[in-house]
């Protein structure tokens, strides 16, 4: 598992963002081959959704061939209630993007027969070839989409009974009234998030910490279930540094200096977007400047080169970032 | 003056792109607004069920999109005037299809026609041709109805009326049914009444009038606060001209214009054409019960001050009406108002010739909204609001007109940060503004 530690939820929106862009762009999707995207529902998304966007409207990104399933929706609201999911997802990502109506999948929470509705869903999904890329969110009890704690980790799309702490969390959404929160949602199991060839995890804010330090630094448990997300093997978990307050300090600095030994030491030109270590070790000078710029995206969030400034310390090397350091001392 | 289509939408779903939509009582940067078929339409539906794409794109470039002008007080226009009596019966109605299509490049996508006090034989010549019509660019401007003010005012605030036709109505609602004709018992004739409260036998006729469907609005009177506080209790909603042909505020007796201070006013038990509740309402949950009011924004009926006094004792009650005379849209001169000879003079003024009485404006409904952002420094959103919702409110019909609702009518205006006219859309079709 990897863990990207990000100053503030802006800077961990616009690192999905782009990494999701990234993905997408270098996966070459075509209509014969499309991109399938796993999205979350939630108040972490909305910054990498409105990223995102910005990023389709710069032409940056397109999601003509992108498939995307979500992970969950509320039995009994109807679909144009302004708090479904259906309406979350119009509202902030689908009607200001390419994406095509067919590609898009969410769970219909006014089905017939319900569970029948959840095999279906299981069905696309293994029809278009599985998820390429997982995104998704934590619930401050260690949620994963509506994967409460009790979930066998071995779940699979179906019908779930809300925790009465989520059912309170999101009464804020329905007028701040109680009676007024569905009770039962479709949802994602935990074992069809993880069947994902990547899962990315965006975990924001001093609410969400107590999730993550019992995700990621104690057992795999079916209390939290994002914990799961140890036993997979592409792991990407991008937090901000309120989210870090409960993880040992061992921990944080851990996967801070991995960062620093991918920049430093082995190089951004010899780095893949997903940490793979790429053919070759030595590469001509243009092409450094290309997988440094591709790096110092992921950092700064930025595809521009930052300016050079005359102090020293800022001054650009060539194996390593100053941009990044300065962030590691700060 | 043929007016056709600039962009061909009929039939088609089209979404407008890049605008800043007035949805909601705010502007939305780079929002979207699809509509078909002369009605705005809420696409995630689309999305979802129908699985339909737009066939038709229109890129706003950042304008500000916003519902057509409502203008619920306008005697004529180009000439034009409604309450003419000696027209041949086919030039009434071609000249309603005139003033329809001209307002159409000042924004107004619906108005009503404006009667000043007349006779009864021009009531019954008249009425019957100025008949609820739904808007296009082929009839121009939507009419919602007749607004007849008079003959039931006070002679002493008679404004540019002729004194020789006002009455009282002696004999309750038979003199109302009497004067007007038939057209008073339809449903699709009139849209408003201006009456005076405090002439013999209004007050008792205003309930049944009100019943009907008629939204009653007070003015032209010397009305005591008193006297405007029991219209009200009776059923009126609106105030005509606030400021104009009324006793000037005075403030041991309001008037007409204490309205707007009124807490003991009986709290509406329904929103429909009451003014929704704001800071300065009695009760700031409950329908409000003060009525809206209209104000001519010229800067020459009512100075800017006296516009921003109004506005911010009662906000939601603000009705931009234009008032406008026949001269509209004509060159300064000599023009007509019902009996009465008017003269335009170099400054756009209006009076009723060779006195200091003011006739009726020149202004249009667009250069009110700006004079209205301008004078009271509002926000561009209540600009917009009181030419649109708030005329819509007054008749009921927020459903369908003032606002970008789905399920309201397509009659869309694109704006400049100045609220100068970009493009108009009438139900869903565009007018073709270089014509006119």
């Amino acid at each position: 598992m990897r863990l990207i530690i990000r100053q503030d939820y802006d800077e961990v929106s616009s690192y999905v963002a782009h990494y999701v862009k990234e993905r997408v762009n270098q996966f070459q999707p075509t209509a014969e081959r499309p991109f399938v995207l796993g999205l979350p529902t939630g108040s972490s998304p909305i910054g990498v959704y409105a990223k995102l966007v910005e990023l389709h409207r710069a032409g940056q990104l397109s999601f003509k061939h992108v498939i995307t399933f979500n992970m969950d929706e509320y039995v009994g609201l109807p679909r144009n209630h302004p708090e479904s999911y259906h309406s979350f997802m119009w509202n902030h990502l689908f009607k200001h993007v390419d994406v095509n109506i067919k590609n898009v999948h969410i769970l219909d929470g006014n089905a017939a027969d319900l569970d029948e509705e959840c095999r279906r869903f299981e069905a696309t999904i293994a029809r278009v070839g599985g998820i390429e890329l997982c995104l998704g969110g934590i619930g401050p009890d260690g949620h994963i989409a509506f994967n409460e704690p009790g979930s066998s980790l071995t779940s699979r799309t179906r019908v779930k009974t809300l925790a009465y702490e989520t059912i309170i969390a999101n009464a804020r959404f329905f007028e701040g009234d109680v009676t007024k929160v569905p009770k039962l949602a479709l949802t994602v199991g935990v074992a069809t998030v993880m069947d994902a060839r990547e899962v990315l995890v965006v975990i924001t804010g001093a609410h969400k910490s107590i999730a993550l330090a019992k995700c990621i630094e104690e057992g795999v448990n079916h209390i939290w279930t994002v914990s799961a997300i140890q036993m997979h093997p592409k792991g990407l978990i991008v937090c901000d540094e309120d989210a870090t307050l409960e993880l040992h300090v061992k921990t944080v600095k851990y996967f801070k200096s991995i960062e620093h030994v991918h920049q430093s030491l082995i190089g951004p030109h010899n780095l893949g977007l997903q940490g793979n270590l790429l053919r070759s070790m030595k590469d001509t000078d243009e092409n450094v400047t290309k997988r440094r710029k591709l790096f110092l995206g992921t950092v700064l969030n930025t595809d521009e080169e930052p300016p050079v400034s005359s102090d020293d310390k800022y001054v650009a090397k060539k194996n390593g970032n100053a941009g990044w350091k300065r962030k590691m001392d700060s | 003056m043929a007016v056709r289509p600039q962009t061909d939408t009929e039939g088609k779903i089209v979404k407008i792109i890049n605008a800043r939509v007035l949805l909601n009582h705010k502007l939305t940067e780079n929002s979207y607004l699809w509509f078909k078929d002369s009605k705005i339409i809420d696409p995630q539906e689309l999305f979802f069920q129908d699985h339909k794409e737009p066939d038709m794109v229109i890129d706003a470039e950042n304008a500000i999109v916003a519902p057509g002008y409502l203008d619920i007080q306008i005697n004529g226009a180009f000439g034009i005037d409604f309450a003419d009596e000696n027209l041949p019966v086919e030039d009434i109605a071609r000249n309603k299809d005139v003033v329809a299509k001209g307002l159409l490049q000042f924004g107004c996508t619906s108005f009503c026609p404006t009667l000043v006090s007349s006779a009864p034989q021009v009531y019954h010549k008249v009425l019957p041709h100025l008949r609820k019509r739904l808007g296009s660019v082929e009839n121009g401007a939507e009419i919602l109805g007749v607004h007849i003010e008079g003959p039931f005012l006070n002679p002493e605030k008679k404004g540019a009326h002729n004194e020789e036709v006002l009455q009282c109505a002696e004999r309750g609602m038979e003199s109302f049914d009497d004067t007007y004709g038939p057209a008073l018992k339809r449903d699709d004739s009139i849209a408003i009444l201006t009456v005076a409260p405090e002439v013999k036998g209004v007050l008792e006729c205003i309930p049944t009038l009100a019943k009907r469907g008629i939204c009653i609005s007070m003015g032209h009177s010397t009305a005591s606060v008193t006297e405007a506080e029991l219209g009200v209790r009776a059923g009126a909603t609106c105030i005509t001209h606030l400021f104009n042909a009324m006793p000037a505020f005075h403030h041991r007796d309001a008037g007409i214009c204490g309205l707007l201070g009124s807490t003991t006013l009986p709290i509406p038990k329904s929103q429909k054409q009451h003014p929704i509740p704001s800071q300065s309402s009695p009760s700031p949950t409950n329908p409000d019960p003060r009525p809206f009011y209209g104000l001519i924004c010229d800067g020459i009926h009512v100075h800017p001050n006296s516009v921003r006094i109004a506005y911010h004792s009662h906000p939601k009650g603000l009705v931009l009406v234009t008032d406008a005379l026949s001269s509209m849209g004509l060159p300064p001169g000599c023009y007509h108002l019902g009996d009465y000879e008017v003269e335009v003079n170099a400054q756009n003024v209006a009076y009723v010739k060779g006195t200091k009485t003011l006739a009726g404006s020149n202004i249009t409904i667009d250069r009110c909204v700006q004079n209205f952002r301008k004078f009271t420094k509002c926000s561009t959103v209540e600009a917009i609001e009181a030419a649109t919702l708030h005329p819509a409110q007054v008749l009921g019909i927020e459903k369908t007109k003032g606002t970008l609702n789905a399920g309201s009518d397509a009659d869309i205006l694109f704006l400049n940060d100045d609220l100068e006219i970009q493009r108009v859309f009438v139900r869903g079709e565009e007018v073709d503004l270089k014509v006119n």
